[in-house]
Formats: C-alpha cells, structure tokens, sequence
C-alpha cells in the first residue's frame, strides 16, 4: 500500500521533470512558428509570447493638454504633476492607471489600465515576401512606409530537391552494391578495402574540400549538380556501404544458395533479391542521407559557392542571415520555409528514422 | 565452342567492353553538357536532372555488368566482384583517399603550395593567437557541448522510460534533429536577439529583464563565455541523438535483474550505478565518440551565429576564412589535418569494435 503511494508520488515527478524538460525544448520552434506569422512591426515591438493571454497596460482614453505646455517644466495632469521623462517612459498615478505619452510634440497623453491582453495580429504576408520576392510595403513604427523586396526561396527550393533527391539515390544505390559484394563475393583485397570503409566513417570531410575543389576547378564541375552530388555521394558513402553491409551480411545465406543454383546471375540476384529485401534498411539509411543532404551547409557553400542559380536554401538563409539581420519577418518564415520538408519526413517516417539512427552511430 | 575459338572470342570481349566504356562516356558526358547549357524552365530541369542522376547510375551498373557477362565464366568470377564495389572504391579513393594524403602533403607547404616548409604551419597554428582562440573553443565545444548532450540524452531516457507519455517526450526532444544548423541558428539568434531598451523581443533577455536584470548581447559581450550560448544549440540539437540511442539500449537491460535488485533493497540510484550504467556501457562509449567526433566538426553553427566573430571561431570555420578568405592553403590543410588527428582515437576504437563484432 505504501509502496503503491510512494510509486505514484515518484512517478508523478518524474512526469513533470520531463514535461518541463520537453517545454524547454518546444519553445525555441513554437517561438520561430509564431513569429513566422506576425506582422513585421509587431515582431519588432512586442516579443511573439504576447500572442498568448498576458497582463498588460491597455489604453483606455487620451487626454489632450493645451498645445502650449512646456515640456520642461512640471506638467499637470488630471491634478498631479510629472516632469516629462516619467511620461516618456509611463508614470503610474495615484488611481493606479498607467500615463504614457502617445504623441509628444501633439501633447496626447494616453491613459492605460493593467488589463488582459492578446495579441492576435496575423498574417501571411512574410511567407508570401520570401517565397515570391515580391516586393511589399511595411508601415513601419514612425509611420513611414517601407518598400522590401523579398526573397524568392522557391527557387531555392527547387534547387535544394534536385540537390538532394540524386544525392540520396546514388549513393544509396552505390553503397548496396559494394556492400552486396563485401558481404557475399569473394575477391582480393576485399578485406582490406572494407577497413579502409571503416577508417573513413569518421574522417572530417574538410580534409577533403580543397584538393576536390582544386579537382572541380579542373574539370569545371564547380557550382554544377553533378558536382555537388558526386561531392555528396563519396562523403555519404562509408556510413551507407557500412549500413547496408550489416543488413545485407546477415540475410539467410540459404536464399543466395538456391537462387545461385537456378542459375541466377549475381547481377539478377542483386536487383531481384537482395533490392526487395533491402527495402526496410534502405528507406532507415535514405533517411538519413536525405536529411543529412537537405540540412548540409558546408558542402554546399564550398562546391556551389559563386553559383547563384544553383544555390540551395541553406545557403541562402544564412546569406539572408547576414544581409537582414533584424528583419525578423522574413527570417523566421524563411527558416521556416526551410524546415518543412525535414519535419514532414521526421514526423511520417520517424520509425525508420530512429532505426537509421541506431545502425548508423558510429558516424561522425 | 568458346575453347576451340579462344582468340575470337577474347577480342570479341574486349571489344565489347570497349564499346560499353565508350557509350557510357559519350552519352552521359553529352547529357551532361546539354543539361548545362540548355535554358529549360527550372521545374522540367529539375525533372529531367533528378531522372538523369538517378538512371544513369543505374544504367552504368547495368551495362557494365552486361559487358562482363558475355566473359568466360572464370573471368566472370573474377571481375564481377569489381563490377559491384568498383565505382564505391573509385569514389572513396577520388573523393576521400587521395584528398586526405593531397592535404597532409599541403599542409607541409607554403601559403601557396609552392615551397616546401615543414612543419611550420603546425608551429603557426599552436602559437597564432588567432588560430589559438579556435582550438580553445573546439575544447569548450567538446567538453561542454558533448559532455551536456551525453548526460542529458541520458537523463531524458531514464525520464522518459518511465514516464506515462514516453513517446509523445522522445519526439519532442528528437525533432530538432530534423532541422538544419542554419535553420537552428536563426532560432537561437532570435531567442538571443538584443535590442537597447526595455521591451525585449529576445525571449532570454525578456526572462533577464522580467527577473530584474540588464539585457545583455548573449553572442558577442561576455567574452569568451558567448561561446557557451552557441554551444547551448548544439545541445538542443544533439541530445535528442543521445536520448535515442540511450532509450533503446535502456530497453536492452534484463527487466529481472532490476526487479531482483530492489527486492534487495537496492535504491534507484544505486541501481542506476550499479547496473544500468555498466550494462549500457558500450552505447555510452559510441554515443559520446559520435557526439565528440561531431562537435569537433562543428562548423555551421558559428558561421549563422557570429561568423567567428568575438572571438567565437572554431577550427572548422577557420579552416574555411584561412583557405577560401585568405587564400592560405597551407594554414586551411594544416587546420583540416589537425581536426583528422584528433579524431584518430575514435577511428581506432571503431575497428576495434569492428574485429571484436567478428567482422569479416
């Protein structure tokens, strides 16, 4: 019975130690999504956690003094008196409401009582200005209206699909034929070969950029797709001729026996056997490549760098990073613009991924 | 009949194979100029690029292949082999092999690679004040950045085995994994955002300035402890990786030993100590070389962030200002160098798990 209690007690911590770890963790991305939606002068004034219901100062009237008050004298208001930095910052006054400048030159005073608050400003404008580069017009603070252009990602987007969707395949596709081979062919120097796989898991890819782009510079294969996805498929090998090997090696050698001996050709046991019966390694470690592909930033940088027809969409953020550094509106849609397709896969295909995920860890 | 006509049939092969060889190169060299010259809308270039890259490989593996099967059966079971690993090792040896030795030889070289200097360049790096700051970070990254994923990715498991929404929590944690650096980083510098005044829109110097405090420019003030603030995004990216795999090893531990155990009167955290630790002990060992052999590499993070600006730079992006800015090849291949020996050790460990799986 105590027992029992003392179970509850511990598990109902443990539950809230974890819910509060995961708040922790959700509320970098919910802050990014909300922002993503609000209007450009307001994510500049009030931070995106205004959307949810918070205290907050609310005007309730205005009062207009005569026009000829001094502001650096005394100033009377409703029967008490106040110098002019405590308006500017909000002074509160003996009723408890708040008194702040609205206009100061126009002298309007506005009158502010704490009260519930939500802000529920939304739009859709920041995804239209980075998806079309259309330019639009931002009423700023002041009153000024401002003309921006956008950004234009969905060319980006393109980009980064036709990166990405050989830069999975072919090495995926070149990974389960050499692992086919090392795990069931017999020939020289197999063994040291599959070392050598091994050894190559970890090597820091920046060992190899500058003699490849000296070799890309020769060739003119520099800020072309085939470029970037040669680049991505020898840097995306070892872990999958490693990943495929483990699941291919342990598949019932009786299956190849039989198959061998109705006469079956190596390259039709490969594509009719060994293909099929991969399908559930292969869709862990496409994952992963895939995402690794879509989310890379340095490769890209190196071997597309001066190209911008080609550029892919990580590197136009963080371009836009450094070029909008405040223009919060189109960041936050842009990264998440960014994000959609990696968080489509994750949250369908989490299962594999998590498989990729365990067979893969000894990459670095 | 192949016996009788051995000559015929050896030209005949090599021919073959010649013409196979000769094909391939025209028709996919010809693709490839004609993919890069043309001017056809980008959605139908795409198409047509995706089904190139993927079908040619394909094609490639097939027509070589056909090529080698006309071979007398004994020279088939020799090259075939070949056929398969073939283009991976040519790859590998193009793209990894050969490179790594190329930037060991640079890194002996002058700025230029022009004129042999020794180890000068390794001289440089562990005196220039510059290149200094970069390994002084790569040891705040890796002994903050991978040590806290280690230890929460552990604590979350633990937490959330036995929690009542395990799953729900392990996504959570997970999903920034999905994302990209780049696209992390503009989070974080939104979270850091610092604008003078009182209304903050950084939601850390709301919290600061709701808790009484002064908001502060978390990346660039507070020097050399800024570079705690990006390593803080590397944990919230990462830990998730620990967590996975720590949870599925957790799963691993025999449910009898634990239960055996606290009839004994044994506490959880004895428990903890005693049992789980030592049988999760190989996971720990491959989750914390991946995480360190990763943070070491850490590269996007900085150049979204700061740059490497306020003396946030790293070796990796280093690398890239010291080769691709300043034109120096022979500091880029010495710093690219210096980040291979120090994963060298976790090369080491993971052949020797491999013989130890029996491997081969």
């Amino acid at each position: 019975m105590k027992r029992t209690r003392k179970k509850t007690m511990s598990k109902t911590i443990v539950n809230v130690v974890l819910a509060f770890i995961c708040l922790i963790w959700l509320i970098p991305t919910v802050g990014l999504l909300v922002s993503s939606f609000r209007p450009a002068v307001d994510i500049l004034q009030t931070g995106w956690w205004t959307v949810f219901p918070h205290r907050d100062y609310v005007t309730q009237s205005t009062i207009t003094l005569p026009k000829d008050t001094d502001l650096r004298q005394p100033i009377e208001v409703n029967g008490e008196v106040f110098d002019d930095d405590q308006l500017r910052s909000g002074v509160t006054a003996q009723d408890g409401s708040r008194l702040i400048w609205e206009n100061r030159r126009a002298r309007t005073i506005q009158v502010q009582q704490p009260d519930w608050k939500v802000n529920t400003n939304f739009t859709l404008e920041n995804y239209n200005g980075v998806l079309t580069g259309k330019s639009f017009e931002i009423m700023q603070a002041d009153g000024t209206i401002k003309a921006q252009k956008g950004e234009g990602l969905s060319k980006a987007f393109l980009n980064t699909m036709v990166v990405t969707i050989p830069s999975t395949i072919i090495p995926i596709l070149i990974a389960t034929f050499a692992a086919y081979a090392f795990a069931w062919l017999r020939f020289p120097l197999r063994r040291s070969m599959f070392v050598a796989v091994i050894m190559m898991l970890v090597v820091p890819l920046q060992v190899a950029l500058i003699p490849i782009l000296k070799d890309y510079t020769a060739l003119g294969l520099n800020g072309s797709y085939l470029g970037i996805w040669i680049a991505h498929t020898g840097f995306g090998l070892p872990l999958t001729i490693y990943f495929m090997y483990t699941f291919i090696s342990q598949l019932p050698k009786d299956l190849f026996e039989s198959a061998f001996m109705d006469g079956a050709s190596n390259f039709t046991i490969f594509t009719r056997l060994i293909l099929p019966l991969s399908v559930p390694a292969i869709a862990s470690i496409g994952i992963f490549q895939f995402l690794w592909v879509w989310n890379d930033y340095l490769v890209s940088l190196v071997f597309i760098g001066s190209q911008p027809d080609v550029q892919v969409m990580s590197m136009r953020i963080a371009a836009m990073v450094g070029s909008k550094g405040s223009d919060w509106h189109l960041l936050t849609a842009a990264a998440f613009v960014s994000m959609l397709m990696p968080l489509t896969v994750f949250f369908a295909l989490q299962k594999y991924f998590v498989r990729g995920l365990l067979g893969g860890s000894v990459k670095g | 009949m192949l016996a009788s006509t051995p000559k015929t049939s050896k030209s005949r092969n090599v021919a073959v194979t010649l013409a196979v060889v000769l094909v391939n190169a025209i028709l996919h060299s010809s693709i490839y100029l004609f993919l890069r010259d043309t001017n056809l809308p980008s959605v139908l270039y795409a198409l047509l690029a995706i089904i190139w890259g993927v079908l040619g490989v394909y094609s490639i593996y097939w027509s070589f292949n056909w090529a080698v099967e006309q071979y007398p059966d004994i020279w088939k079971r020799r090259i075939q082999p070949f056929i398969f690993v073939g283009p991976a090792a040519l790859l590998l040896g193009w793209l990894l092999l050969i490179p790594t030795l190329r930037t060991l030889y640079m890194s002996l070289m002058d700025a230029g690679t022009e004129k042999f200097v020794g180890l000068s360049n390794y001289a440089a790096i562990f005196t220039n004040r510059l290149l200094l700051t970069a390994l002084r970070n790569n040891l705040i990254w890796v002994a903050f950045g991978a040590t806290a994923c280690i230890c929460l990715g552990l604590l979350i498991a633990v937490l959330a085995d036995r929690s009542s929404f395990e799953k729900l929590a392990k996504g959570i944690i997970f999903m920034p994994m999905a994302i990209s650096f780049v696209a992390a980083g503009v989070i974080w510098k939104f979270i850091y955002f610092y604008k003078p005044g009182d209304e903050q829109i950084g939601l850390l110097n709301a919290i600061v300035v709701a808790f009484g405090g002064e908001a502060q420019a978390f990346t660039s003030m507070l020097q050399p402890w800024n570079n705690l603030f990006l390593v803080a995004i590397l944990i919230w990216m990462q830990t998730g990786f620990a967590m996975v795999l720590f949870s599925a090893a957790l799963k691993g531990v025999p449910e009898d030993m634990l239960e055996a155990a606290r009839i004994d009167g044994a506490g959880e955290i004895r428990i903890f100590r005693s049992i789980i630790i030592p049988a999760i002990s190989g996971t720990i060992l491959s989750v914390s070389t991946t995480i360190v052999v990763f943070t070491l590499k850490i590269f996007d993070v900085v150049m979204v962030m700061t740059g490497g600006q306020y003396d946030t730079e790293v070796v990796a992006t280093q690398f890239y200002r010291q080769f691709f800015m300043y034109r120096n090849a022979g500091y880029g291949s010495t710093l690219a160098i210096v980040l291979l020996f120090a994963v060298i050790p976790v090369i080491i460990i993971n052949l020797r798990q491999f013989r130890k799986q029996g491997g081969f």
